[in-house]
């Protein structure tokens, strides 16, 4: 079932939340919606839900207008932040609830639902805590419960707000791999609200980039990653750094460095700032290219397999963030204090107004 | 077990709290009420039996647990929706109505006796379109059970209260996106959430209309065997002189009492137990 969102806006008194918002999310599709906190993600995902209604613009679900349609009747599964799951009530009343609380002409038989919640409590691997209470479980259970009770009312679309959100990190890593091949066996289409950029990249189909209430890009884990379409999405999706540079002639210089901008022609002498992720960035001992900054290197810090640098250059107020495998480094014999050499070897240039000039 | 007790806590003093509450409880509670209990035991069991088992003191039994049981009940379910309409609803007056539920709690009632039976008796302002009804409230059962329904209605709304506040929304959210209509949310979710704090305010309601006094002698009219509640007969055993008749009666209503709230402890601690 695909979901339609035709120029949805949403305010709350003079805080706009949703700003004119046109999206379709594709049959069977996993989408993410992310961006940081008040960018209006949370409330697109509810709106879609029925648990917020749009000041202006329509929701339809497979080309039916649902805009109007109360929450009970759109058939979607709504997975909470906080799992939400009703404590009084077991595992399994919990996941059973949305089948019994149907009216009893389409409730479906004692066997069927026992039979139907006990094959959901398989799917996410927790048929044994079935007959125990909710404050029982660890954090990434109860998510889990929270999924198949979403689940069993065969929802048309599933939604989940933040599902992650209140886990420890590695549970977190556990829970978004199982959530994908999840999604690969049962194919509903899903949206999942997130503000965490790894997690977006690595669970989804499809990345959309929301701020203040506006999708800043739509597009696969891939293009975001590699071609943000602005300076926003490229700060958001990743740590990156920034270098003032000059335009001319196709050419971006910072300090001795020139790098090339075709998309520039034509430009003379304007200002640029160029954006240069941290493993972009070449890290050299000795000086051998003429076009690399001088830098000194102010803390080394050691992450696993990875070193961060932090280098000082004559050409940047802030400090320049490298980031480059142990081995690498080792091999460059560099420690906290020497001097180093750097060169962007890509880097994306966009003008000070943020328009975009390559995209 | 002193091993425990020695243990380091953020906050020391376990030995003086723990002191002071016995001391408390013993100067303003335990002592009082064995010296009743012993003064009790001077009687004989016959004396003791037939004091407590006087006709005129069985139909008070009746009046006072009866009256007191329908009140807390009343209370149970307009308090739960006084609760309701001031948790959920944003209104003007909304702080002025909190305010006046604690009301009873403050006005001295004695004073909320003669107001009821001024507004009640068959020439106050809500007594006479009653009597056109043939409903008479001053000096009967009902006038007793209206007395105790307004002295008992804080306890539900403000054990209530903070539960409601604390209930999460998104359980609402949660059980509509599931398909359920506003009812069945209601009693399938929200019922169950707020059960044990209904019982402990029905607990406290029900006690606290057993043991008043003040403002049923006004309403009730105190006729003997219709009117009469047991705390009044007690007073007026006391004021003959009649202390054993007194305390033979009071230590029925003590056990009657602790034992109904031990069983609505335990009904909520069988509600509370499912809970986290």
């Amino acid at each position: 079932m695909s979901i339609e969102i035709d120029h949805v806006n949403k305010h709350f008194r003079d805080f706009v939340a949703v700003d004119n918002v046109s999206l379709t999310f594709n049959e069977g599709e996993l989408t993410a919606l992310l961006g940081p906190s008040g960018s209006g993600k949370t409330t697109l995902l509810r709106i879609i839900a029925g648990l917020e209604q749009p000041d202006t613009g329509r929701i339809r679900f497979h080309g039916e207008d649902t805009t109007d349609k109360h929450v009970s009747q759109r058939g979607v599964g709504f997975v909470f932040q906080h799992y939400a799951l009703f404590k009084h009530m077991t595992v399994f009343q919990n996941v059973a609830y949305g089948l019994t609380v149907r009216p009893r002409q389409s409730r479906p038989s004692k066997a069927d639902i026992n039979a139907k919640v006990m094959h959901l409590l398989e799917l996410v691997q927790l048929d044994w805590t079935a007959h125990r209470y909710p404050h029982q479980l660890s954090g990434g259970q109860r998510q889990r419960i929270a999924l198949a009770r979403a689940l069993a009312v065969e929802p048309k679309v599933l939604l989940l707000d933040e599902p992650f959100g209140a886990l420890d990190a590695k549970v977190r890593a556990e829970l978004r791999r199982w959530l994908r091949r999840l999604h690969d066996d049962i194919h509903v289409t899903s949206v999942f609200v997130t503000h965490d950029q790894e997690e977006a990249l690595e669970v989804s189909d499809r990345v959309v980039v929301m701020n203040k209430g506006r999708v800043e890009q739509d597009g696969s884990p891939e293009q975001v990653y590699d071609t943000p379409a602005n300076p926003f999405v490229y700060r958001f999706l990743g740590n990156v750094n920034l270098f003032h540079a000059r335009l001319h002639d196709g050419v971006a210089r910072i300090g001795d460095i020139q790098l090339p901008a075709p998309e520039f022609h034509g430009y003379h002498n304007e200002r640029g700032e160029a954006y240069v992720r941290p493993h972009e960035i070449e890290v050299l001992a000795t000086r051998q290219h003429d076009d690399a900054l001088h830098s000194q290197i102010e803390l080394v810090s050691v992450i696993g397999p990875t070193v961060r640098l932090e280098l000082r250059t004559n050409n940047t107020e802030t400090l320049v963030h490298a980031e480059l495998s142990k081995h690498h480094f080792h091999s460059l014999g560099l420690k906290q204090g020497s001097d180093a050499w750097i060169r962007p070897t890509h880097s994306r240039i966009f003008l000070p107004d943020e328009r975009v000039a390559n995209g | 077990m002193s091993i425990t007790l020695a243990k380091r806590r953020v906050i020391p003093g376990f030995g003086l709290t723990m002191g002071f509450t016995l001391l408390y409880m013993g100067l303003v509670f335990l002592i009082p009420v064995g010296a009743f209990l012993l003064y009790t035991t001077t009687m004989s069991w016959e004396t003791f039996w037939s004091a407590i088992t006087q006709r005129q003191v069985v139909a008070s039994y009746k009046l006072s647990f009866g009256g007191s049981l329908i009140a807390a009940t009343i209370n149970l379910v307009f308090g739960a929706l006084v609760a309701w309409v001031l948790v959920r609803y944003r209104f003007p007056g909304r702080r002025v109505v909190d305010a006046l539920v604690d009301l009873p709690f403050a006005l001295p009632t004695a004073v909320a006796g003669i107001a009821l039976v001024t507004l009640y008796a068959s020439t106050g302002w809500v007594g006479q379109y009653l009597e056109i009804f043939g409903i008479r409230v001053a000096y009967t059962q009902l006038g007793v059970v209206v007395a105790l329904t307004y002295i008992g209605l804080p306890f539900v709304v403000r054990t209530v209260q903070p539960v409601l506040e604390d209930l999460e929304a998104e359980w609402e959210e949660a059980s509509a996106s599931l398909g359920a209509g506003r009812l069945t949310t209601l009693r399938r979710v929200i019922f169950p959430a707020l059960l044990p704090a209904l019982l402990t305010g029905y607990a406290l309601a029900f006690a606290r209309a057993l043991g008043e006094y003040g403002s049923v002698v006004f309403i009730s009219g105190n006729l003997p065997f219709r009117t009469e509640i047991t705390p009044l007969l007690i007073v007026s055993k006391a004021e003959q002189y009649d202390y054993h008749g007194a305390a033979a009666i009071g230590t029925v209503m003590l056990l009657a009492a602790f034992s109904m709230l031990l069983v609505i402890n335990g009904l909520q601690w069988w509600a509370g137990r499912r809970h986290a």
